[in-house]
């Protein structure tokens, strides 16, 4: 018997006199008798330091950020995580609780998200920011879906080109039982103007994003004008360590702001666990979908922590719902809090600077590289698209034997920018790392 | 101890920080004065690192979690969560790699999914698995989103109907209307099971599928699921299966075998993947070999030795960036090859029998809903004889004050005052006893000095709370004057 079970042979044999059954197995009888108790194919069981050495092994063939230079970036950021962040999201009180449903014994994951909301509402300037998306893309689409909600008929979504692929992507897959139709990105080369345009009064939401798959940062001020003009919402992608500089979705008049909260202390891991921000106006609020923690008193009058305004979520309101979403990101949501927290304003206005200062440093020194150029695109923040002279796959194998994992392969998104490569830079990686990349790539 | 910790912001001072950041160390760039922000930032605290480490530790002793005590949330599954598996993923291999780094490059990272696959299809009985959705909800959609696919595919598209008992989660009827179907409620039968009259009168050429939680959500394993099955795949629909309940089935029997074309797997409740306080979770999900080209992607496939990923060619998508919780799915393969089969089969073995155990001891007290062998989780009515001011919500909070955490409550909505007990597998039968001890003395006040259970809880961090101040007027962010406000009255 495994070791996570802590009933003996003699008390089983009490439990099921008490029950009234002669062994286990007859607790089984509505299963049919046929299809009961199948072989399982599956490898033989190992001990806990055996498991830790095949993990190892499986975990040591893989290239790591923390042993390679990475200037990978394309919507997941190598950043430096301070090492409070993981000791407290190791703390079984917050990762081995389940979702608040008894707010009395609750109260610091209610706590906890009640910060993260008020923690991303303030680096966005948004009104309300709900307890979490499963990441960046599925909190655009769902974003899209509530704007479809909120403007009634309207159903076309304009779609600028320049957002991350792999969301225009997840907005197609959310959307295809829908009847909705989706536009703007047909042409990869198309500008975010030439999106706008396509904004009419069927449009119900423009979703752009700043800074850009391609790392441009766009004054959006006039862009959301435009599209509030024509009655439909803006909905606006984002980067939560850009916000520490540039102009936030509050101050562009974004309806609705999304961003991948992974840059906020969670590490890469191949992908996720990540968390989706997601936040509105007031005005959407109560269209929004997912948990909100709301503040209130308790008997005695002292402060305390609820779920509210849960009519809009799908335990109540099942079909009606804004959405199916039950569980969410929620410890990954602690961990951008934490993470914020630390940073406060200086620290992370101070990320940002790292990532723009060597970003624009790398740029400069890959331009000046014979048969490289870094593409004239405006105002970037930590990324940058350089044409490179050779197919980009053949690069990046040749910077992984140096020890660098090289940028994101543009060649199958935005085909007509040739062999091109996008580069992130992070404060991660240091003025000796950047001038390794430069040299392997001039040699 | 006094706990109580003022919001995050009130500890914030000009001039502190919480991390040491290094110097640029190169030659200065002018920043885009046009595109900066303008409000310096206003709404971020200024704390150091002490006072953030003592605020979030202080917070989190206003928890209940597994690891101080029995968590019996009936279709959760809070079981143990190991701690070898929090060591596993946060391994400089899996926690530190990016997702989108050449495939060479993370071969060790795509065995363990693609091995993952093979075991979860293995222990379900069916032929392919896919990782990327990132809960049971995200698992139903694609799931749907592929009856859909499949349906149009053939050229049949008048099925715009999904079927759901009333006894479903609510995620199944909201996933279903997110995919653009409409849903029917099917009847639940006088012994728990779908009720296949209700069922036969409502099924036809409009529906795509059904959605049926096997073992059910009031802890009974359906008895009538191969007629179930026959009857809507007669009809030309398909069969989902919402793996939330699969605890009490690991080696006991495969969903595919008895007519499931499709189910998801919560790696977060089977699969002791914690819970987070709401997630991150993981909605796997497998389906039969003829729905596999319609599965979200990325899947990992073996070719010639190396581990590639593909999309599949009729594929709904993908319904997230990159491939998934993978941090999730090192967990959860851990637990999975630590037991093997028979540790696999012990674990709902010991769930059911836990289970079984809580029901007749308490079914005299309690009424049950069904009175029928259960599975992991056994569903009882909060009606107390002799006691008719109580409420289900009075017993669950006067459970706080004994110690444990309250069983799902309300839930399902088919049954009146219902309270659903999952103890799952890793509870202690002293544990057990002590619980069973406590809902007996709580229905003896209930009697005696209801007052006991209206006030209740006292020993927990805060004492009932208002909830319907916090609906009326939402303060959803840290706002000084409202909370002010809030607290005079």
């Amino acid at each position: 018997m495994s070791h996570y079970i802590s009933i003996t042979e003699s008390e089983r044999a009490e439990m099921l006199k008490a029950i009234g059954v002669a062994d286990v197995a007859e607790l089984f009888h509505d299963v049919p008798a046929d299809l009961r108790f199948p072989t399982l194919d599956l490898p033989a069981a190992l001990a806990e330091g055996e498991m830790a050495r095949e993990l190892r092994r499986l975990s040591s063939k893989n290239s790591d950020v923390l042993n390679y230079s990475c200037f990978l970036g394309a919507g997941a950021y190598n950043h430096f995580i301070p090492a409070a962040v993981d000791s407290l999201l190791r703390r079984s009180e917050f990762y081995t609780a389940y979702t608040p449903y008894q707010p009395e014994i609750s109260q610091g994951t209610l706590q906890a998200i009640f910060e993260y909301q008020s923690l991303m509402c303030g680096l966005l300037q948004m009104d309300a920011a709900n307890a979490s998306h499963y990441d960046g893309a599925t909190a655009m689409a769902e974003g899209a879906i509530m704007a479809i909600s909120a403007t009634r008929n309207r159903r076309k979504i304009v779609v600028a080109p320049s957002v991350h692929p792999q969301y225009r992507g997840v907005l197609r897959s959310y959307t295809q039982g829908l009847g909705v139709t989706i536009t703007g990105d047909e042409n990869p080369a198309a500008s975010v103007a030439d999106a706008a345009a396509l904004v009419d009064n069927e449009t119900a939401v423009f979703i752009v994003q700043s800074p850009d798959f391609l790392g441009v940062l766009h004054d959006l001020k006039p862009v959301a004008e435009q599209i509030h003009a024509a009655g439909a919402l803006l909905l606006m992608v984002t980067n939560p360590i850009a916000l520490g500089l540039f102009q936030t979705p509050g101050m562009v008049g974004a309806d609705i702001a999304v961003m991948e909260g992974q840059p906020l202390g969670i590490p890469l891991s191949f992908g996720g666990p990540y968390v989706g921000v997601f936040s509105c106006t007031e005005k959407l609020l109560r269209r929004m979908a997912g948990r909100l923690v709301g503040v209130t008193t308790d008997l005695n009058g002292q402060l305390g922590y609820v779920l509210t305004l849960q009519t809009r979520e799908q335990h109540i309101r099942r079909e009606k719902a804004t959405s199916n979403i039950c569980t969410n990101q929620g410890l990954m949501a602690l961990a951008a809090t934490i993470y914020t927290s630390l940073m406060g304003k200086t620290g992370l206005r101070k990320v940002a600077e790292l990532c723009y200062q060597r970003a624009h440093y790398a740029a400069k020194a890959i331009g000046n590289l014979a048969g490289y150029e870094v593409l004239e695109q405006g105002a970037f923040f930590h990324e940058f698209v350089v044409r490179c002279p050779r197919p980009v796959a053949e690069i990046t194998q040749a910077l992984h034997a140096q020890g660098i994992i090289g940028g994101y392969d543009l060649s199958k998104d935005y085909p007509h920018l040739g062999n091109a490569m996008l580069i992130c830079v992070t404060e991660q990686n240091t003025k000796n790392d950047i001038d390794q990349l430069v040299a392997v790539l001039g040699g | 101890m006094h706990t109580y910790e003022p919001p995050i912001f009130e500890l914030s001072s000009p001039g502190k920080i919480g991390a040491a950041l290094p110097d640029a160390g190169v030659p200065e760039t002018e920043l885009p004065a046009h595109l900066l922000r303008d409000d310096d930032l206003a709404g971020l605290p200024e704390i150091s690192e002490t006072e953030v480490v003592r605020h979030f530790t202080r917070i989190s002793q206003r928890n209940f979690c597994i690891d101080t005590g029995m968590y019996p949330l009936g279709s959760c599954t809070m079981k143990y969560n190991p701690k070898i598996h929090e060591d596993a993923a946060r391994l400089p291999g899996f926690a530190f790699i990016h997702p989108l780094q050449a495939e060479e490059t993370v071969q060790g990272a795509l065995q363990l999914t693609y091995e993952l696959q093979n075991i979860l299809a293995e222990i379900s009985g069916f032929d392919q698995v896919c990782l990327q959705p990132a809960a049971g909800a995200q698992g139903e959609f694609a799931g749907i989103l592929v009856f859909r696919a499949y349906h149009l595919d053939r050229g049949d598209d008048q099925r715009d109907e999904v079927l759901c008992p009333n006894s479903a989660h609510g995620t199944n009827p909201a996933t279903a209307a997110m995919v653009g179907f409409k849903v029917v409620e099917i009847a639940t039968d006088s012994r728990g099971n779908v009720d296949l009259a209700d069922l036969r009168a409502k099924v036809g050429p409009r529906t795509a599928g059904l959605m049926l939680t096997n073992p059910n959500t009031l802890g009974l394993f359906d008895e009538n699921v191969h007629e179930v099955a026959k009857i809507v795949h007669e009809a030309g629909g398909l069969m989902y299966g919402d793996g939330a309940n699969f605890n009490a089935i690991l080696g006991i029997v495969k969903p595919g075998d008895v007519g499931f074309d499709f189910m998801h797997y919560n790696l977060h409740k089977t699969f002791t993947t914690p819970h987070g306080g709401g997630g991150p979770g993981c909605g796997a999900v497998g389906c039969k070999e003829f729905l596999a080209d319609y599965l979200p992607g990325p899947i990992v496939a073996l070719k010639e030795g190396q581990y590639t990923r593909h999309t599949p060619v009729k594929s709904i998508g993908r319904l997230k960036a990159f491939k998934g919780n993978f941090g999730m799915f090192v967990r959860a393969y851990t637990y999975i090859r630590m037991l093997g089969a028979a540790g696999l089969r012990s674990v709902s073995e010991h769930a059911v029998l836990n289970a079984n155990y809580l029901r007749v001891n308490l079914d005299k007290i309690y009424p049950v809903a069904y009175d029928r062998t259960c599975m992991h989780e056994v569903v009882l009515q909060g009606k107390i004889k002799g006691a008719p001011s109580v409420h289900t919500l009075d017993i669950a909070k006067r459970l706080i004050d004994f110690g444990f955490h309250p069983p799902t409550v309300y839930f399902p909505i088919s049954v009146a005052e219902s309270i659903m007990i999952e103890p799952t597998e890793t509870e202690s039968k002293r544990n057990m006893d002590a619980f069973i001890d406590a809902m007996k003395q709580i229905a003896h006040e209930a009697v005696e000095n209801p007052e006991l259970l209206h006030a209740a809880p006292t020993t927990a961090p805060v004492r009932r709370l208002d909830e319907a101040t916090a609906a009326r007027r939402p303060i959803l962010k840290y706002d000084q004057a409202a909370i002010a406000a809030l607290l005079s009255k």
